[in-house]
């Protein structure tokens, strides 16, 4: 009972501080709220036993992905005054198909909420790196492997649009 | 009728968090003008998405869905990186990143 309250709580700090990302008006802020969002997300890996994606989240997504953005806004020297305003009408827009998008998937989901309550685990030792390595190299290796493709792809895309810039000025 | 008692909470709470993460990044990415903010609530996104896939692939002890979030989590690198490095280079063209200044790429 008291790991379901844990779990309570650590969700509603998830989806306040994301509301927080979209509804601060500074980017930098938004930047931080993000990265307390994927630890909250990463604790909630870990409350059901992920332990490998928890780290790798906890990795790549608040340490890599995250200071790369903080790097970029900081790069760009952005003010107050260069922050682009939206309309109100735009706003509401937003926020009724917003809320419509999240009304169709909660009923679109509704028979699956109502299963949590009959689950057994059949093996809690799933998200371990032992299982999770065995399953990488053996049934995906070829993804794994096509994996290092598209990063070396991503690297040399992004060297050529950051050089290509720097030749034009020279 | 016993709920796994090491996992926390049942599975509908998981999946409210995660849909909840989805509808509040799809807001962002529907109001927000900045392209960095917007770029920041796409990989809001997907790690709804990743979320709920952990949840899925935890309460039915299978253990392919979290290798698919490896991957997502890959690929969501790549493309930070090179939407990124765009950003920048449309920046020092048009001096904003307001996404309504982009509407002309072509040239």
């Amino acid at each position: 009972m008291s790991l379901q309250i844990i779990s309570i709580i650590l969700g509603s700090l998830t989806l306040a501080s994301a509301l927080l990302v979209v509804f601060s008006k500074h980017p930098v802020r938004s930047v931080i709220y993000l990265v307390v969002t994927f630890f909250f997300i990463t604790s909630m890996y870990i409350m059901m036993n992920a332990q490998f994606l928890a780290i790798v989240n906890m990795i790549v997504y608040a340490g890599a992905i995250m200071v790369l953005f903080l790097f970029v806004l900081m790069l760009l020297n952005l003010n107050k005054e260069a922050e682009p305003v939206t309309t109100k009408g735009s706003q509401l827009a937003a926020f009724i198909a917003g809320g419509s998008l999240f009304l169709v998937l909660i009923t679109a989901l509704k028979d699956t909420l109502t299963l949590g309550q009959t689950y057994r685990a059949h093996n809690d030792q799933i998200g371990l790196v032992k299982q999770l390595g065995n399953l990488l190299f053996t049934k995906y290796l070829v993804a794994f492997e096509i994996t290092s493709i598209l990063f070396i792809a991503a690297m040399v895309g992004a060297i050529l649009l950051a050089k290509r810039e720097k030749q034009i000025i020279e | 009728m016993q709920v796994a008692s090491n996992i926390g909470s049942s599975l509908d709470f998981y999946l409210f968090v995660s849909i909840a993460l989805f509808a509040i990044g799809a807001i962002g990415a529907m109001t927000r003008k900045n392209m960095i903010v917007l770029l920041m609530c796409i990989e809001l996104m997907l790690n709804a998405v990743n979320l709920m896939l952990v949840t899925f692939s935890t309460f039915y002890g299978n253990g392919d869905a979290q290798i698919f979030v490896f991957f997502t989590m890959v690929v969501a690198a790549a493309e930070a990186t090179v939407g990124l490095s765009i950003i920048i280079m449309a920046y020092r063209n048009l001096k904003s990143i307001d996404i309504d200044m982009y509407n002309q790429l072509k040239n």
